[in-house]
């Protein structure tokens, strides 16, 4: 299993990740590599097998919904790159969304 | 002795005797730091004011006779866990200026009993690593050869205890990050099984995966760790209601007649270095001798851990590092629209490992390849977790070595993602299951490095698997 340069440029847009030429080349390379040792899996049958999503055994853990004071807004805000009147400043949103 | 160099038993004795100070005990290991860290790159920030003013307030718990075992000892704390006040980068430069707001669950339950945050310490970024050399701090080097690494990824954890810059460390395990770099630098440390602690205010990896955990000089400390940091927290729904049991108690109990594994595709595996199984066997025959049964056992589905790990790994990565945008908090690079914004920020604020994982994870779960790779590795991985839950009717726990090696150059394997994958081919098939595992020093290998050994036990049963190394480690 490999994938190629064009492949890897399109999953990083998809995950919103600027790459160098350089990069790319190299994440196609190392990862077609991880692909190809991933086939080890393809020796074991699953059929009838059910997935594990998680360990515990635990399900429907609930709380109460109710409203609570987070009492760190002030320290959250302080964490902004950019505020304006109190509220957090962000490009335009309702453009063209890719550049890429 | 000096000060630092102690253990959370022998400290807590000498601040609750009036011996010495919490400051003073606070300033030894601050001293050391100053020595040491400049070599060892264990610490990212070094929290010196706000360390020695938590130490005064513990010299006043003490004074009126209202301390635990940890109030007043210096403790360090993995950077990719969130910490109140004091920078947490999780070792990348996208969260350089960010400041925590609050503090994990675990970090909160020890500062809440006076314990003294000393600083934060080197990781692999996010804990994408064996080797701490995905950082974007800088490698850590490792205490015993400084031409060596510290393993990872908590690597800075580990290595600030072996050099005794602090008395523990609390760090996070997804696929052996405490387990590997405790053993490359020749400290103990326990993953716990997954839902005994709070994942709270971790920078989360592998959801499913991850787990709090301490590093320590000795068993017997992590079990006093643990019996503070265990337990049910409404903030983390995974984490378990079972009772914490008294872990300091249970593990002074002998060994006698205790059923112990020996799985035998551990040392079947390829890479396993001959010096490490045999001190693998020479802990083996000190178990023979303190009475335990020993019992060749098999998991057949052994060597199929990694591959599942990578998977799935990196496929909840993908989506948890989805959070670190530049938009909320962290660095953001700005300039163009919201897509070279996002685009930018993270191209600059992660190192080359993240940016793979977070490639092969948005590759695995995108249309056409889920079933081949998510899909697939999930369900092997209920064959392995099968394998542990049938071994464990059997015997009471298992033993391996760690690693296949002990600690290897820096930058000895960097240019080899894969290979340094299969670093984790002891640590990883436990982390899989959700089983609890721990790293005990045995040894050191003929080069001087430290060899550890691996004691895994079932699903909450972190007695069993403590006891084990608390008296392989005193006997």
């Amino acid at each position: 299993m490999s994938i190629s340069i064009e492949e890897v440029k399109k999953i990083a847009v998809l995950a919103r990740l600027n790459l160098t030429p350089d990069e790319e080349k190299r994440h196609a390379e190392t990862i077609s590599d991880v692909l190809e040792y991933m086939k080890i899996l393809n020796e074991v049958d699953t059929k009838g097998v059910e997935q594990t999503s998680q360990v515990t055994g635990l399900e429907n853990v609930v709380r109460e919904d109710v409203p609570r004071d987070s009492e760190i807004k002030k320290e959250l805000m302080e964490q902004m790159p950019e505020v304006r009147e109190n509220e957090l400043v962000v490009p335009a949103v309702f453009e063209e969304e890719t550049d890429a | 002795m000096n000060l630092n160099e102690l253990t959370i038993k022998q400290a807590a004795e000498g601040l609750k005797k009036g011996d010495f100070s919490s400051v003073e005990l606070t300033k030894a290991c601050l001293k050391r730091i100053k020595e040491r860290n400049e070599e060892i790159n264990a610490f990212i920030t070094v929290n010196e004011e706000g360390a020695l003013e938590d130490a005064k307030i513990a010299d006043g718990l003490i004074d009126e006779g209202e301390a635990t075992v940890l109030t007043g000892i210096p403790f360090s704390v993995k950077d990719a866990i969130c910490t109140a006040g004091i920078r947490s980068t999780g070792s990348a430069k996208i969260l350089d200026n960010y400041i925590p707001p609050y503090d994990a669950t675990v970090i909160k339950k020890i500062r809440g009993q006076g314990g003294v945050l000393i600083g934060k310490t080197n990781c692999d970024a996010f804990g994408h690593g064996a080797s701490n050399e995905n950082s974007m701090y800088g490698p850590v080097r490792n205490p015993h050869d400084l031409s060596k690494v510290a393993g990872g990824s908590s690597g800075g954890s580990a290595a600030s205890v072996a050099d005794n810059m602090c008395i523990y460390s609390i760090a996070e395990d997804t696929g052996g990050s405490i387990r590997q770099p405790a053993s490359f630098c020749g400290v103990d440390g326990l993953r716990p099984s997954y839902g005994r602690n709070s994942r709270y205010g971790i920078m989360p990896m592998g959801s499913s995966l991850d787990t709090v955990g301490p590093i320590t000089k000795t068993v017997f400390d992590t079990a006093l760790i643990m019996e503070q940091i265990a337990g049910n927290d409404p903030l983390d729904a995974t984490t378990v209601s079972d009772p914490v049991p008294n872990y300091p108690e249970e593990i002074e109990e002998n060994i006698k007649g205790l059923k112990i594994g020996i799985p035998k595709e551990y040392f079947e595996l390829e890479g396993l270095n001959d010096e490490v199984k045999e001190i693998t066997f020479r802990q083996i025959e000190k178990l023979k001798k303190l009475g335990c049964k020993i019992v060749d056992v098999s998991l057949p589905y052994t060597k199929y851990s990694i591959a599942v790990y990578y998977i799935i790994v990196p496929s909840e990565d993908s989506s948890n590092l989805g959070r670190l945008d530049g938009i909320r908090y962290g660095v953001r690079v700005s300039g163009g629209n919201l897509y070279s914004l996002y685009a930018k920020s993270r191209e600059q604020g992660f190192p080359e490992e993240v940016k793979r994982r977070i490639l092969i994870g948005t590759y695995a779960l995108s249309a056409g390849y889920y079933d081949a790779y998510y899909k697939k590795a999930q369900t092997v991985r209920t064959l392995i977790k099968k394998d542990f839950e049938d071994v464990f009717k059997k015997v009471d726990a298992l033993i391996t070595p760690s690693s296949p090696f002990s600690a290897f150059g820096i930058g000895e394997k960097i240019n080899d993602p894969l290979a340094l994958y299969m670093a984790d081919v002891m640590v990883s098939p436990a982390a899989v299951a959700g089983m609890p595992a721990l790293n005990v020093f045995a040894e050191k290998d003929s080069s001087g490095l430290p060899v550890g050994v691996q004691i895994i036990g079932p699903r909450l049963k972190e007695e069993i698997i403590l006891r084990v190394g608390h008296n392989l480690e005193i006997k």
